[in-house]
């Protein structure tokens, strides 16, 4: 029997209680979010299943260490090598904040390299995930595009000569290749264009395409929900049994793997 | 198991090995392309073959459930029909307006939602053209060079090589620095005769070395008429050679091993009031003999690992405008 709340318990309630249901009144955004977090997934999800919001996770690292380094950085040829110095050797924990988004580049291609796999191996790409699928590949090749982009800004001789093997490589594809070199380039060679205009690539242009794709890619998950593994005793498709299974009173028994006892 | 959705289920293909041979074959043109001639060939094959395969695979049920549905005609449509709409789809609450007579009803809708669209997409149109315009343009237009002073004909003594290193436009500063290799042939037909090699690898465009001793401490620094400034070192190279892939060429600047597709780029030069002036680069296949008797094959410039000659070069039908 629930104990009896106090009136001063209750009142304080109200007074939490009171700026969430404005908003819900006005907005339904609680009721999305409760959708979103407290949403059905199978019951065999497994910590292969975590990927996803790994990756998403590093993606959020690269987007919240960048944005501030972008507080310090100069993206002009004269200034960004030594602004990148700067970061590094002077400022208070410049060289950390450097460091993740310089590491976490790399752990969110990886990360997203893992995932791939996992859905690859899980069959999760099939019908009716397959848009999902073609999605994060647009996903992975603009990740690789960040990489390829902020290789430059650091300015330095590995950065350059590395950017000019890249945009080379680039120009050798038939037919339009020289055109998307000379567009890279923003110029007939590689020159001070090239940093203000992969500055611009790797801050605006291609995180404004991951932002979206992201969103679409979580509208999708959300709306077709997680798919169970290969292994799991329910069969794909199905209507999942919520009654407890007979001759069974009180509890439910969770079975092996999730499933329910049969 | 029985599905209930009828037609409305998913169409899943029936498994089918075909694709592994498929990608074999893929793999095989691929390493082909690297390797030989004929693996492309037997691996474009073998595509064929499996990618046909693959095809007549994934599309037997399209095919069984023509042969098998036209004939019955009758029932199938039929279940059809009974099949239950979707509560959400919300389409039988009113019919759909297939009829002319109901389109009819509301021209001016019509009108009106065809303007809406109409002018957005211009309006969206004139505000993205420029934009996409001033994105992609400026990086193909105003783009020559100015030709560079690189010093007098006394600096650059008879058969001897120079690295001249120059700023190609002071403005942009050390970005624009260039590297060519220079070698006074001696006079031809009363002129004097240069070998003018550009640095500048035809694989990726990574900077070519000169196989040789270099003289840093007779490091010269040479004004230019325009205020340029030129770094001299004298070099005996005996070829040319790229670190970063081992790209190979000789003295002339022709591939001897290596993945570079041509010959070395050369700079055109000028002499006036007895300076040496060089001015735009262009590309090469070959060059056939050595020094000022030097045949050159010449080319209009083309980027780093792009083929100028042979059947590769149909890859590149178009240049960006110089």
């Amino acid at each position: 029997m629930p104990r009896r709340k106090s009136a001063r318990r209750q009142k304080l309630e109200q007074l939490i209680a009171y700026p969430i249901d404005w908003l819900e009144e006005r907005s339904g955004l609680i009721g999305g979010l409760r959708y979103f977090l407290l949403r059905k997934v199978p019951g065999d999800t497994s910590w292969w299943h975590t990927l996803g919001s790994a990756t998403l996770t590093a993606f959020i690292v690269q987007t919240v260490t960048g944005v501030v380094l972008a507080m310090y950085y100069k993206p002009d040829p004269d200034k960004a090598y030594e602004s990148i110095r700067f970061i590094t050797d002077d400022l208070t924990f410049g060289w950390l904040v450097r460091g993740m988004h310089r590491w976490g580049a790399s752990v969110f291609i990886i990360l997203m390299f893992f995932h791939m796999a996992r859905v690859f191996l899980f069959g999760a790409y099939k019908y009716p995930r397959e848009l999902n699928w073609i999605i994060g590949v647009l996903l992975l090749v603009l990740g690789m595009l960040e990489g390829f982009t902020g290789y430059l800004l650091p300015w330095d001789q590995t950065a350059y000569w590395a950017t000019v093997v890249g945009i080379n490589l680039n120009g050798t594809a038939p037919f339009l290749g020289p055109f998307l070199a000379q567009f890279l380039q923003g110029g007939a060679e590689i020159g001070n264009e090239t940093l203000s205009r992969f500055y611009a690539m790797h801050m605006l242009l291609i995180p404004g395409g991951l932002f979206a794709l992201i969103g679409l890619h979580l509208y999708l998950v959300i709306r077709l929900g997680v798919s169970s593994p290969p292994w799991s005793p329910e069969a794909a498709g199905e209507e999942r049994v919520e009654a407890p299974p007979e001759g069974r009173a009180g509890l439910v028994q969770p079975g092996p793997r999730g499933g329910y006892a049969k | 198991m029985e599905r209930s959705g009828g037609d409305q289920g998913p169409h899943l293909p029936a498994p089918s090995l075909w694709p592994v041979g498929f990608a074999v074959g893929i793999v095989c043109i691929l390493a082909g392309l690297v390797v030989s001639w004929p693996a492309v060939a037997a691996g474009a094959l073998i595509t064929v073959i499996f990618g046909f395969l693959w095809v007549r695979d994934a599309t037997t049920e399209h095919r069984r459930m023509d042969l098998h549905e036209e004939p019955a005609g009758g029932p199938a449509p039929a279940r059809r029909s009974v099949e239950p709409i979707p509560a959400h789809k919300g389409e039988a609450a009113m019919p759909a307006p297939h009829d002319e007579a109901e389109i009819d009803r509301f021209p001016r809708n019509k009108f009106l939602e065809g303007a809406t669209l109409g002018l957005g997409a211009a309006i969206g149109g004139i505000v993205t053209l420029p934009v996409l315009g001033f994105a992609v343009l400026p990086a193909f237009t105003d783009q020559e060079t100015e030709e560079v002073d690189v010093g007098t004909l006394g600096d650059y003594p008879e058969g001897e090589w120079r690295i001249a290193t120059f700023l190609e436009d002071p403005d942009a500063g050390e970005v624009s620095r260039r590297t060519a290799y220079v070698r006074n042939n001696g006079p031809l037909e009363g002129r004097p005769s240069f070998t003018v090699v550009s640095n500048r690898c035809v694989h990726l465009g990574c900077p070519v070395q000169p196989g040789g001793p270099s003289e840093e401490d007779k490091k010269k620094i040479v004004r230019g008429e325009g205020g340029t400034q030129v770094e001299l070192t004298p070099t005996q190279p005996s070829n040319f050679g790229c670190p970063c892939h081992g790209g190979a060429y000789d003295i002339e600047g022709n591939r001897t091993a290596g993945p570079p597709v041509r010959a070395l780029d050369r700079y055109e030069f000028s002499i006036r009031n007895g300076r040496l002036f060089l001015g735009k680069t262009y590309s090469v296949s070959e060059v056939q003999g050595e020094g000022k008797d030097a045949r050159i094959k010449r080319y209009r410039l083309a980027g780093p690992g792009q083929h100028v000659d042979g059947l590769e070069s149909w890859l590149y039908p178009i240049q960006p405008p110089e």
